[in-house]
């Protein structure tokens, strides 16, 4: 049985969630591993280890057409019937794994921990409330499509000696009506918050919008990224791109510093990338604890602004 | 312009899950309902292109009876109209939902009603599929955008122009209508209900289908949770005398 992999890329270069896409292929399939690139710069798809063919969509125009995209896998599909298709549980990734499902009214398993075949289908298990949970789940039908949980499998190696077979997908009228018409770059300056080393984080019981001034205090001298929890941006204090959690930003910090943070599983599914995470909350039984490397216990108000002029101090000598 | 929203019941776990015996559910006994963020975004967007349009607002979930809270709580914030897919409790697959989604919409369309514009979350909180506004969209053979954190209708209300955040910038996209649209939270602040959105939300009507459940193509068998941090948390101290140890750990961690 043949896998057919979707890989995404950056200018040829594989991305790292494709490349875990393309070991859960080699460890699921016993035979070929074929990739899918599409889109600027795949005419040179670079480091794909373990690839026997990568074919590469010619499409009208670079951007981004999720349709075409989906017509690209099924125009293959139909051609090297593979016994499974894989994609990573990126957003474009689900994107068109989601219309290539719809297009061959197959079951699609996203974001799946791990996945082998079976007499009809698939087993698999993946990931639900963003990780706050595992499902068993059978897949029936064939090929299995799945996409995998990003940081769930080991990156195949980025090894070369892929042949490489150009082809023009085809496309049904309407498959280029959706496309990306232009980027927007994200607004200047500050730390990105899913990118930060740091990030000091408040909730509820920061109290009020003004009331982060002590958190933006501590932030400002690590250097750190300000986030917030979901009640903090339902009160409308903070944006929601300051959100850390299941429906706001993952981040994945060397330190993470929650303030005022009761620690709900939906916020916990946000930063379960930090290595150390240190939890200052007035309650000691607050569930954050349970995840925290390191804990204060106390009112943030009095805690932060001792820490901050503690730094300073520290600092100075 | 017509705008149907999707949205699923959900319980609100808070800092710990418990399974169900069977471990093939959360155990909800003790806990509230509620729907994604994602689809409370929908919900307010699709409230807001009414009141600024015209045209009717309409909510549609599948599942069991209690889900009429969840109805009840969309019309409450100014949602028109309900139609609530009524099922035994077991979760239904995507592809199943997605066919009962369609059917209902088929007959909306049947009566007279068609939508110029069709909300889903990108994901359902709990399942978190990725896939029902995609098979809805392809069954109807419209254009679908997923991830939306940001809409404007254009060419007086003929076509839409949508926001998707990629990387640390966004991608823009420009559909006409009929469209289907899955929206992240972010789109918009959601309005809570007030006590008269909530008494007008018990006349507003509601109506029903109760529709065969196909057998499940992708079957769940069994829940379990990730295993612990196993941490154990390092207590630093309590109030204001615990920062000196802070700093040290700030230290220790290189990052003073
Ligand atoms: C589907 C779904 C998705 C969700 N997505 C997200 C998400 O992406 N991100 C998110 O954050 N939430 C999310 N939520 C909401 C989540 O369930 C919680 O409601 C939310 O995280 C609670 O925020 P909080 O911890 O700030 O508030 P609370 O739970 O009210 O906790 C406040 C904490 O502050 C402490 N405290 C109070 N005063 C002080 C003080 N002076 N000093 C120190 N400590 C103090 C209290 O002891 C308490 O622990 C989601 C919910 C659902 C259902
Ligand atoms: N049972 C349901 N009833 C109504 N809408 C649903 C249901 N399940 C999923 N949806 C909609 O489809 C979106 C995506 O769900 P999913 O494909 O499960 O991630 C959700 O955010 C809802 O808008």
């Amino acid at each position: 049985m043949d896998a057919l992999v979707l890989v995404e890329h950056d200018g040829g270069a594989a991305d790292e969630v494709s490349l875990q896409a393309l070991s859960l292929a080699a460890a699921y399939a016993d035979g070929a591993v074929n990739a899918v690139v599409i889109g600027a710069g795949a005419d040179e798809p670079a480091g794909l280890g373990g690839v026997a063919t990568a074919f590469v969509a010619e499409l009208d125009g670079e951007a981004f057409a999720p349709d075409a995209w989906a017509a690209a896998l099924c125009g293959l599909i139909g051609r090297l019937a593979p016994g499974v298709v894989i994609a990573a549980g990126s957003d474009r990734g689900n994107d068109v794994m989601a219309r290539v499902a719809a297009r061959l009214d197959l079951p699609l398993a996203a974001n799946c921990t791990a996945a082998q075949p079976t007499g009809d289908g698939a087993s698999v298990t993946r990931v639900r409330w963003g990780g706050s949970l595992l499902e068993e789940a059978s897949l029936v039908g064939s090929p299995a499509l799945l996409t995998t949980a990003p940081h769930a499998f080991a990156e195949a190696p980025r090894g070369g000696g892929a042949a490489i077979e150009r082809f023009t997908p085809a496309l049904e009228d309407g498959d280029l009506l959706v496309s990306v018409r232009e980027h927007v770059d994200a607004g200047g300056g500050g730390v990105s918050l899913a990118d930060a080393a740091v990030v000091v984080s408040g909730g509820r019981g920061v109290g009020s919008a003004e009331a982060f001034a002590v958190v933006e205090e501590l932030a400002g001298l690590l250097g750190a990224a300000v986030g917030c929890s979901r009640a903090v941006t339902m009160a409308g204090w903070r944006p929601h791109s300051d959100q850390v959690g299941q429906t706001g930003t993952k981040i994945a910090p060397d330190l993470y510093i929650p303030c005022g943070i009761s620690g709900a599983t939906q916020h916990m599914a946000g930063c379960k990338g930090a290595k150390h995470l240190l939890a200052i909350n007035g309650d000691a039984a607050a569930p954050i604890f349970a995840s925290a490397d390191y804990a204060v216990i106390g009112d943030l108000h009095e805690v932060l602004p001792a820490i901050s002029e503690a730094i300073r101090k520290a600092r100075q000598s | 312009m017509n705008v149907l929203v999707a949205v699923k019941r959900v319980p609100v776990t808070g800092g710990r899950i418990v399974l169900s015996d069977d471990r093939r559910a959360i155990d909800t006994r003790h806990l509230g309902f509620t729907i994604s963020p994602h689809e409370e975004c929908a919900a307010e967007e699709a409230v807001r292109l009414v009141e600024a349009h015209g045209g009717a607002s309409t909510v549609l979930t599948l599942g069991p009876p209690e889900a009429e809270e969840q109805l009840r709580d969309s019309l409450a914030v100014g949602i028109d109209r309900a139609i609530h897919i009524v099922t035994d409790g077991e979760e239904w697959d995507p592809q199943a939902t997605a066919g009962a989604i369609v059917a209902a919409l088929e007959a909306e369309r049947a009566a007279g009603t068609d939508y110029e514009l069709i909300l889903f979350g990108n994901e359902s909180a709990d399942a978190a599929n990725f896939q029902i506004g995609a098979r809805v969209a392809r069954a109807l053979r419209r254009p679908f955008v997923s991830g939306v954190k940001a809409l404007a209708l254009e060419d007086g209300a003929a076509a839409v122009r949508l926001e998707q955040q990629a990387g640390a910038g966004r991608d823009v996209y420009r559909v006409a209508l009929p469209a289907v649209v899955s929206v992240k939270e972010g789109l918009n602040l959601p309005r809570y209900p007030s006590v008269p959105g909530r008494l007008r939300a018990k006349r507003k009507p509601l109506e029903t289908r109760t529709p065969e459940r196909p057998a499940a193509r992708l079957a769940l068998r069994s829940l379990s949770l990730p295993p612990g941090s196993g941490k154990q948390a390092r207590i630093l101290g309590h109030g204001a005398e615990a920062a000196p140890a802070v700093v040290e750990v700030l230290a220790e961690l290189g990052l003073l």
